[in-house]
């Protein structure tokens, strides 16, 4: 059975049991409880119309809770009205789900809560699933999947949401990676796409464009133990040239929009890495100038760290260092971008001290060894 | 979300404020201990920033590889030189200011007389996998 199809359905029952009168937290359990049992029963015994089996399963689901539950004999008496097995009706349009992701982003939620809960109403995903792709136990995602859909159950269903904020979530999903029986990078990919059938947004099909190019270059990545590949050293003949050619599409048709937002101008920049048939050939003088683009859309120290990398490409190393110069030493990554520049500029012995100051500091298990790495390399270099 | 360890500690530590020795206090205050903790995760479970806590045997011995064929070495009766750790608990936190705030809660389960202990607990990050995006 298709699993993801089975997934993709997931929102828009969702949505036609909340239009229906369910609240937000009953309807979802309802709908989780709907796809469990079409896991069991669709193997041997497909129906014809999937969603509209869905929403009837669903939707008796719904009502069993309801009337199990004393203190909602007051809704039970609102629904009694309906009648027992409602006609799905005509599939709903992708507006509908569109108000589901908003929901699911709401401000009011964590980050952490915002994105278990699109993976669980909006991408389907079973709790358990979405507990091993974070690595915690299954009664914490229960417990902060509950608590999020407590808080959005207050919200009103039909607000107009913000777009930055659902993107900054499945952004999130995205850079999760791939832990776990879920691949979350795939997934933040498949959720996006739907979005962009949703909604007409320059900077959604930034978002999506970014993604399809950075997983274009997925499988080159990391060596087979695991380690890092640094994108100079990648084998390029092992990117995606299928991805990264719809990825550039979609930023060239979002760009002519003349809309600039940030997340085009990160796609753009992962696009001129992605057409570069060679790291030499790496036209770094376009990207500076994007990243000056993302400078004045951003103002973010971190993109001024990576600004200062591409200068060093682009105008040499010692350029490179005047930029990082300016900024605060103690942001994510400094060592390591100093150490590649002094490196780059032949002072190997700082460099060298430099990466293994950098290894000390890094937040994965990935970058520390890939730091500690050119440190060593630096070291055994120098002392032949 | 960050996952964070919180180490507790028989010795190594620097002594807690109310540095009374479990054996002393009396049978209730150890009740009420034993209670903060399970208070303390299942609110943790809560608000889903739990991951998994244990207790350990003060017990511990160094090990190490003795050569081809011949039994593990172990350091002998030595260990109460050593650093023991009594327990962990794993947490997975916004932030790194939540996870010193949650540490501090957790230092002052109550010891001895009911007072909170003001132990010293360790606290460090994970290693997270990679993001996708580092480049």
């Amino acid at each position: 059975m298709d699993e993801v199809l089975l997934r993709s359905l997931t929102p828009r029952v969702l949505t036609i049991l909340v239009r229906r009168g369910a609240d937000f937290a009953a309807a979802e359990d309802a709908v989780q409880d709907a796809l469990v049992e079409a896991l069991r029963v669709w193997p041997d015994n497909p129906p014809r119309d999937q969603q509209g089996w869905m929403v009837t399963v669903a939707w008796r689901r719904f009502l069993d809770a309801a009337r199990s539950d004393a203190a909602r004999r007051r809704r039970e008496s609102l629904i009694s009205v309906e009648p027992e097995a409602p006609d799905p009706g005509p599939a709903p349009g992708s507006d509908d789900t569109l108000q589901l992701y908003f929901l699911c982003a709401h401000p009011s939620l964590t980050p952490a809560s915002a994105v278990a809960l699109t993976l669980r109403a909006v991408g389907g995903l079973t709790t358990r699933q979405i507990a091993q792709a974070y690595l915690v136990p299954e009664a914490t995602m229960a417990q902060r999947i509950s608590r999020a859909k407590r808080i959005v159950s207050g919200a009103r269903f039909d607000q107009p949401g913000d777009v930055a904020t659902v993107l900054r979530v499945l952004y999130l999903v995205f850079n999760e990676g791939y832990s776990g029986d879920v691949d979350l990078a795939s997934e933040a990919i498949r959720l996006t796409r739907q979005l962009t059938t949703a909604i007409d947004h320059p900077e959604v099909a930034g978002l999506l464009a970014l993604m399809l190019l950075h997983h274009a270059r997925r499988a080159a990545r990391t060596a087979p133990d695991g380690s890092l590949v640094p994108l100079a050293q990648q084998d390029r003949s092992r990117w995606d040239t299928r991805l990264i050619a719809e990825g550039v599409d979609i930023l060239q048709a979002a760009l002519a929009r003349d809309q600039l937002g940030e997340l085009q101008a990160q796609a753009a920049i992962a696009a001129l890495h992605a057409d570069a048939p060679t790291a030499e050939e790496t036209d770094w003088p376009q990207i500076v100038e994007w990243y000056d683009e993302l400078v004045r859309l951003t103002d973010s120290p971190i993109v001024q760290l990576n600004r200062a990398v591409a200068v060093g490409e682009a105008d040499g190393a010692r350029a490179g260092l005047a930029e990082l110069a300016l900024l605060d030493t103690s942001l994510p990554r400094y060592t390591a971008v100093a150490a590649y520049l002094r490196e780059r500029d032949g002072d190997l012995s700082r460099a060298a001290e430099l990466y293994a100051e950098a290894a000390q500091k890094a937040p994965n298990l990935a970058e520390r060894d890939h730091l500690t790495r050119q440190a060593a390399r630096l070291n055994t270099y120098r002392s032949r | 979300m960050a996952k964070y360890l919180l180490l507790k500690h028989y010795r190594g530590a620097p002594a807690p404020v109310n540095d009374v020795p479990m054996e002393q206090w009396t049978p209730e205050e150890i009740s009420a201990h034993v209670q903060f903790m399970h208070d303390f995760a299942a609110r943790l479970e809560g608000t889903g920033e739990y991951v998994d806590g244990q207790a350990l045997a003060p017990d511990g011995a160094w090990v190490r590889y003795d050569g081809e064929g011949r039994p593990p070495v172990t350091d002998g009766p030595f260990a109460e030189t050593k650093d023991l750790i009594a327990g962990w608990m794993v947490i997975d936190v916004e932030t790194y200011e939540r996870a010193l705030e949650l540490a501090a809660e957790l230092s002052a389960a109550p010891g001895a007389g009911g007072k909170p202990l003001h132990e010293w607990l360790e606290v460090r990050p994970f290693l997270s996998t990679p993001p996708t995006i580092t480049e």
